[in-house]
Formats: C-alpha cells, structure tokens, sequence
C-alpha cells in the first residue's frame, strides 16, 4: 500500500467485497446454514471467499456435496483432499436408493438420472438436515433464467422457485425470513462473471480439479460431445471406441454427461484467452441444458440448483 | 475502438490490464418502444465483440455497427424467462453483463409495465449511473418524468440522456436541443448533479460506441465513452465513519474480530472509536481486508476489525467516531416505495431491516403520497403496489441512521411483512421527527414516557453493566439498615457497579429540609425519595435508600414510582429491644420520656408484610444474597 490513500476498488475486489458481505449475513442470519459444494471452479471461488470472510476464525457452517455417483474420479479426490488439507466440515449425499436401483446415465439417460441422482438427491439432503440456508456458485451471465434470479432466492416448502414472486431486493439490504420448512438459495457469487471467477483463481492461486488443464486423456465420441473414459461402468461398445486425444473440461459434473473440449489450455492464463475467443457459453457441453427448451429454468423450479 | 487489446498485448497484459478495470454497476430506463433493447444489444455484442475480432485478428470485418440491414433481434438476445417468452413481456429485473477495455459494467434492466416502480426502483438501488432513453420523435413524455423521479429518488448522481432514433427525425440538431431544454427545465424540481445528453441512433449506431457520420454538429462523447470515463470514485460518502458490525468472530479466546461491511467514511488503524448505542470508546488495532493486514478501510470493503478493548459488541451496534455521529431515534420521517400486493396497513407492525439491525416498526402516519407521473402531492390513506409517499414511522428501538441523501447506507430500510415475509416496502430515511411534529397519536405516547433524552435506560445500563433498581431497606430506626445499605454498597462497588446510597440525615439536611415529621410531611418526604430513586434508575445507576418507612401504603406508593420491576424491598426485622440497644443517638431515650410522638416501633406501628427479602439477624447476612 502506497503512502497516499487510495479509496478506489478494481472490479474484482468490489465483487469480492460484496460476496463476502453476503456470506457473513447469510451466517448471521440463518440457524443452520449450509454451503453447496459442487468441487466445480466456481464452487472453489466461493469456498475461497468464505474462508476469507471468517478468518481467522473456520468456516461456520459445512459444505455439501450432492455425490451422484457419477462424478469424475479426479473430482472426488480433489475433493478429498482439498477438504481434509483445509480443516472444512463436509458432508456428502448419495440418493442411496438409486445407486440401490442401479440409476446412471447410460442406463437410463440424462434425464432420470439427474433427476434422481442429483435433485433428488438435493432435496433429501435439504430435508433430512433442515437447512435454512443453501449457498450455491450460480452466476447471471451463466444461463438466461439466471439473470433474474435474486441473491436471496426464495424457496417455498418444496424447494420451489416460483420466478414471477421473487423478493425485491435493494441496496445490500436482504430479506432473510422465512418460515419453517421454507428455505433460501444464496447465490453470493451472482454478479461474477466467467472471466472474472478465472482472474481471481489465477489471482489466488486457488486450487481446481486437474480436469479443467488440457492433457491428453481416453475420450469417446457420444452424439458428437467427447466422453471421458472415466471408469468400466461405460458400456464396452462405447469405450471400445476409445481414442487419446488433448482435451480439458470446461464445466464439471457427471462424467457421461460432461463433454470435453480439444484444447491445449494447459495453463489458467491459455484457459482465459481460450475462453475470450470462444464464442459459445460454456454450458453448451453440458447435456442437461438441451433437453428441452426453457430446461434450465424448469429445473430451478423443481428445485434443482 | 482504439485501446490497447488482447492480441496486441497478450494474455498476460491483457489480464493485468483487466485487473485494474473498476466496475459501473448502471440502470437503463426506457421500454422497449424506445429502442432499449436495441442500445443493450449494442453495448453486449460490440463490447464482447471487441474480444473475438481483435483475438481472432479478424480487424478486417469492422465492429462498425452501422449496418441498417443488421436483422439482429437484440431484444431476443436479452429475453430470459419462459413465461415472458410466451406474454412477450419483460417482468422483472435483469442483471447484464459486458466489459470494455477500461471498465466492467453491470447493467440492471428494468423494463415492464404495471410493475415499473418497483422494478425501477430495485435496479436503481444498487447503480451509479441511469440512461434515460427519450423517443426523440416524442421528446419528453411522461414516463420520462417518472424515471427521472425515480432516479432523483434513489439517489443515482449521474444521468445520460439519451435522445434515441434520431435517424427518424432527419438527425435534426434543433429537435435535440428542444428536448435537452425540456429535460433540464422539468429536472430543475429533481436532484440530480450530473446529467448529459447524446443524440443516438441505437439502430445505426450513431453515438453509441462511435460518432457516426450524421451528426456533424454534435461535438460531445458517445454513450460508452461518457460510459467508460464518467467518474464514480468520489460519490461515495468518505467523510461520516459508520461500521455497522455485521458478525462477530472468536475462532479462539486471543482473538475478537467485528466484521462488517465500511458503510461510509474511512478508519485506520490507531483510530478512536465509538461503539454505539453503548457510548463505550475504544481504540482500533488492526484492520484485515481481503485476508491482509491494512492501515486504513473506505467503503464498500468488507473488513474485519479489531479493538483495543473488551468492550461489548454484537451485530447492529455501529462503530463512528466521537465527533461525527448518526442519529439516534426511534421516530423518522421517510420516503416509502411500496412493494408489495397487500396494502400498507397502519396497524400492523411490520419487520424493518436497517444496516444488520432488525427491529419491529409501525406507520404511524401517512403525510402525502406522490403522483410519480405528474410529481403532484395527494392525500392518502393507505399505499398500494409501486405508490410512493412520506410517512412517519416507530421502531420498537432506537435506529441509528442518517438521512438517505447523505449516506445511502446508512439512510434505507425495508420492510417486511409479518406474516407472508413479502418485502413489502422500502424505504428512505428523510429526518427525524420532532416531538412536536409528531402526529397526535403518538405525541402522547412521547410524553408519558419522561425520559426523551437520545440515550435510553436500557443502553445507560449496558454501558454500565448493571441493572438500574433501587434497593428500599426498611425497618426501626437504628435496626441496622445503614450498615447494611453501606455492606451492599460497598460489595457493589467491589463488582464494578456504581450505587448510590439516601438516607433520611442526607436529604432532610438539604433537599427536604423545610419538611416536618407530621405524617403529611414524612409521606411527602418519601414522595421525594422515591422520585428521586426514580430519575437516578433512569440514568442507569443503583439506589440504595434507606428508610424507615413503617406505612405499608406509602412503600406501596414508592414503589409504584420506581417502578415495580426496580423496586426491592429488604425489611431489617430486628426487635425492638435490639434496635434500643444499638441506638447511639438517643431517640429511644427521648422516645421513652414521652418527649418524642410518633415513634415507630414505640407508640406508632411497623407495618410489615411487603418485603422481598426479611433480614432477621444481622450477624447472618449475606450480602450476596441481596442483589
């Protein structure tokens, strides 16, 4: 700091002050707390900026990671590790019934699976724990229903969002009642962009799944999206296809259904200049979000993330 | 645009150039008539578009956007929910996004209909800086006036008027210059510092990041050049320190952090603080922001302090400095805009979030509402969805506030519905209200209640760590009640409280000197004591008064004064032979020689009956067991 004052604030350190603002209220607001955990880029930013808004203190509330069974073996690692090495209270849900009931992707396509694996899932996590309060790593530039989407976002007995009575939120004022049962999305990082949540991972040396580095890996061609060949549960007249090629992941979630992207972006800086070319969003390798029109928004009001 | 860009610098410039961008966070108020859709579509894709070509090198097909037969529809590009997908209407508010080399921005989309207020007013709450699009074919209409006194309203200091198709009226500068005196005349009733005009063409582009060839005359800058360069920095309110204490943090018993959000002004380390409503003083140690160690914090940060001292702290309370304080009341006159579909009630008492305080408010009256198109005052009963109007409010507590206009922080609330928890209005602090000025139904209220000064029992005792009663010892005269009022008051003092002891000697010496010993004069003489006892609680102290008092119906009487929740009776209940014994002033030898009426205990009656606590043998006493 130099010796004349400044009281200017870069963009980042404006979002990161609001974040955190955000964070400390939803801890003193609510009795039971919790933060979702989806060991994704945005995930590890907001975990970042919570341990930034208590310390030197610990993260008051724990993290939940909504386990579909599915996911990426490095991601459960990284997880694992980054956890434990980090002295964070996680909790992680399994739909034990569907992994009973053998529900995957390639069994029985995306859409049962995500909706038992992953919202359903959610909404047995939800109940069983009675949380108040569910921060998630949702951004508004991600996806357009999101764009409307509060900061404290209303969920009713169901987990419902019903997109046309959203709370009116002013200045950093935020509604925080609700009634028993009823509960609270909070989308602390909502005003970040992509951009941004790459800069402060660079700027931080915040940790990331290995996925996101370009290197050569086993993928298959399914319907023209590049399948990781995580592990033998693909069936063997897709994974016989297998070839190596250099891909990364732009977003994470169930293998199956997570395309990758040929890319060299080995580096966050070629991640950023990669992603400033590229012209389509980032969750067009995501499979979910075709299935039907408006799939997004319809998943939000089931009460999905 | 001609800055320095990605593929000329390089990733890695380009990142530090992107670093130090600051950020505008802007409201667009228009419908879509106006050409709003097509100025954001402009803005998104020209600014995203200044990453692609100049990445790609492909500087060969120009951004130029003035191509007429662009079909783009830019409203498509803006579209969001399903449900307006199918009504073909925007209803809410919408967060964009888009940088250009110098600045990120946020634009909140306000568009709607019905529900413009509140819409307007949620996205106006947050920006620094409204467009303002006018038809110029229309020039100004009334909803221009209703977004201009919304913006004046909410406080947002800089306005650019943007003066859109005005391909359609042949790019006449004349036209322009019309509606930029219009504008000014009608905005000279408004509050608003900084107000800017362009001439725009969203369709063709004119003025919108480049000049464009048909306006020659117009000489100024273009929307995202006003834009990038109109400066923000110093809207802030640097001067007034108000650090309302958000969260308390003990990871451990060495550290005792405050973390909150600087709501305005500026602290450094070493600084003298005040904690209200406490009225404690402490020290600053240490400031962390951003997870470092920092020698001074400004708004917005969110930091985390520390004190000097072990003084009392919790979420609402508010740090400031000793010479420059908010306001402390209970009573305030404010602005509501309001939100919700069920109607202001002025019987129900409503939830009112202020800073991270949450207390329970009523309106009290409604002075005026405002017609929002015409600016004109009517007189309301009640106020429904998007009307807005000065009322008069109560909270359950003192706040501690400014006016809007002067910190914007520390100057809004909401309220929230008991019930449904709808946030069903939102407020602006204008002033505090004046007893005087007070409407007649709760005027009263105001004087039933003795003390008006700023401070409350309730925060003096805080401050003091104790709670204000008065400790009545009764009994005969010379049963040993001195010495247990001087035990207590001494075993007090010990633990850090501070008391006051009366007796009959001290007051009769001065205050009440001109009473007798008649039982008109003795009664009035505890009348005294017990308002006395009264005015001392009040300011937060201990009284320990020392009485004989043998009437069961003037205790009775003091005690309604003090109150009965301050009031503890211990009865020295010594024979009276004890207390003969212990005499060292002769009253009882008097008394015994006939020379003395009216001696309790002699030839008058004790009383008893309404102690709460019965010392029958002085040697036993505990005094512990007293408070």
């Amino acid at each position: 700091m130099s010796k004349t004052e400044s009281y200017k604030l870069t963009h980042l350190q404006e979002l990161e002050a609001e974040s955190i603002h955000i964070i400390r209220e939803v801890a003193s607001e609510f009795e039971n707390p919790v933060m979702m955990y989806s060991i994704g880029k945005d995930s590890s930013v907001m975990v970042k900026l919570a341990q930034k808004a208590f310390a030197p203190g610990k993260i008051p509330f724990p993290l939940l990671h909504i386990d579909s069974h599915w996911k990426f073996k490095e991601m459960i690692k990284f997880r694992d590790e980054f956890c434990s090495e980090n002295n964070i209270n996680l909790i992680v849900h399994k739909n034990e019934e569907g992994v009973k009931q053998g529900v995957g992707p390639f069994t029985h396509g995306s859409k049962i699976h995500t909706d038992t694996m992953k919202t359903q899932a959610l909404l047995q996590a939800l109940d069983s724990h009675k949380y108040d309060a569910a921060f998630g790593g949702a951004r508004r530039d991600e996806e357009k229903s999101r764009a409307k989407e509060r900061i404290f976002s209303f969920r009713d007995n169901f987990h419902q969002w019903d997109p046309k009575n959203q709370r009116p939120e002013l200045w950093n004022l935020y509604n925080t009642e609700v009634h028993r049962g009823e509960s609270i999305r909070v989308f602390p990082i909502s005003n970040w962009t992509e951009l941004d949540v790459w800069q402060y991972i660079r700027q931080e040396s915040i940790p990331i799944v290995p996925l996101y580095y370009a290197k050569p890996r086993e993928v298959v061609d399914m319907d023209g999206q590049l399948i990781l060949v995580d592990d033998d549960r693909m069936p063997t007249e897709l994974s016989k296809k297998k070839e190596v090629r250099t891909v990364r992941f732009r977003t994470l979630g169930c293998y199956p259904l997570t395309g990758a992207v040929e890319s060299e972006a080995d580096t966050i800086e070629k991640i950023i200049e990669e992603m400033m070319t590229e012209t389509q969003s980032e969750r067009t390798t995501r499979i979910i979000d075709f299935d039907q029109d408006g799939s997004m928004e319809q998943k939000k009001r089931e009460g999905y993330f | 645009m001609s800055s320095p860009n990605i593929s000329s610098l390089g990733i890695k410039d380009f990142l530090a150039q992107d670093e130090k961008k600051d950020l505008l966070r802007l409201l667009t108020a228009g419908s879509v008539d106006d050409g709003k859709s097509t100025l954001i579509g402009r803005l998104l894709n020209d600014s995203k578009r200044l990453y692609d070509d100049q990445l790609e090198a492909l500087q060969r097909d120009s951004k130029r956007v003035g191509n007429a037969g662009d079909e783009i529809d830019y409203a498509l590009l803006l579209d969001g929910l399903k449900a307006e997908r199918e009504q073909g209407i925007t209803i809410d508010v919408a967060y964009r996004y888009f940088s250009t080399s110098k600045r990120k921005f946020i634009i909140a989309d306000t568009p709607g209909h019905e529900q413009y207020t509140r819409n307007m007013v949620t996205g106006a709450s947050t920006a620094h800086l409204a467009i303002v699009l006018i038809d110029a074919r229309k020039g100004v209409i009334t909803q221009t006036k209703r977004h201009s006194f919304l913006i004046s309203l909410l406080g947002i200091k800089h306005v650019i008027v943007a003066v859109n198709k005005m391909d359609l009226v042949d790019y006449d500068q004349q036209v322009f210059e019309s509606i930029r005196s219009e504008y000014l005349e009608f905005t000279t009733r408004l509050n608003i510092p900084d107000i800017q005009f362009v001439p725009l063409s969203a369709l063709k582009g004119d003025n919108i990041v480049d000049a464009g060839v048909n306006m020659p005359w117009y000489q100024g800058a273009s929307i995202m050049t006003l834009l990038e360069t109109i400066s923000i920095s110093s809207d802030r309110n640097f001067v007034d320190f108000r650090f309302p204490v958000q969260y308390v943090s003990r990871p451990n018993l060495n550290f005792r952090g405050f973390a909150g959000r600087v709501a305005s002004g500026v602290i450094r380390k070493g600084d003298e603080v005040v904690a209200l409503p406490s009225g404690k003083r402490s020290t600053v140690q240490s400031i962390e922001s951003m997870g470092t160690d920092v020698a001074y914090a400004f708004p917005p940060q969110s930091i985390m302090l520390t004190l000097d001292d072990e003084i009392d702290l919790s979420r609402g309370d508010m740090l400031v400095r000793k010479n420059n304080q908010p306001q402390i009341e209970r009573h305030f006159e404010a602005m509501l805009v309001w939100m919700d579909e069920s109607n202001l009630d002025l019987n129900k008492q409503y939830l009112l979030k202020h800073t991270t305080n949450r207390v329970k408010a009523r309106i009290d009256a409604i002075r005026y509402g405002v017609d929002v198109n015409t600016l004109q005052r009517f007189d309301a009963e009640t106020f429904e969805l998007n009307q807005i109007g000065r009322v008069v409010l109560t909270c359950s507590r003192n706040l501690l506030f400014d006016s809007y206009q002067k910190n914007r922080q520390t100057g809004s609330f909401i309220l929230i519905d008991p019930l449904t928890h709808n946030t069903a209005a939102v407020g602006m602090i204008i002033n505090r209200v004046r007893s005087e000025q007070l409407p007649s139904n709760i005027s009263h209220e105001i004087q039933s209640t003795t003390d008006r000064s700023l401070i409350d029992r309730g925060e003096r005792e805080k401050q003091l760590s104790q709670k204000a009663q008065t400790f009545w010892i009764t009994g005969l005269h010379a049963s040993g009640k001195n010495e247990v009022a001087y035990k207590l008051e001494r075993h007090l003092f010990d633990l850090g409280r501070t008391a006051i002891v009366l007796n009959g000697t001290m007051l009769r010496a001065g205050l009440n000197r001109e009473l007798g010993f008649d039982k008109a004069d003795r009664d009035e003489n505890l009348r005294r004591v017990a308002e006395m006892a009264k005015v001392l609680n009040d300011q937060g102290l201990i009284v320990i008064a020392v009485f004989i008092s043998p009437d069961r119906e003037t205790r009775l009487q003091v005690k309604e004064i003090i109150g009965p929740d301050r009031y503890r009776e211990i009865f020295i209940d010594t024979t009276l032979d004890a207390c003969q014994k212990r005499d060292t002033t002769g009253l009882y030898a008097k008394a015994a020689a006939g020379r003395l009426r009216h001696s309790p205990g002699v030839d008058s009656p004790y009383e008893s009956g309404t102690a709460d606590i019965i010392i029958s043998d002085l040697e036993q006493v505990d005094i512990q067991d007293l408070i």
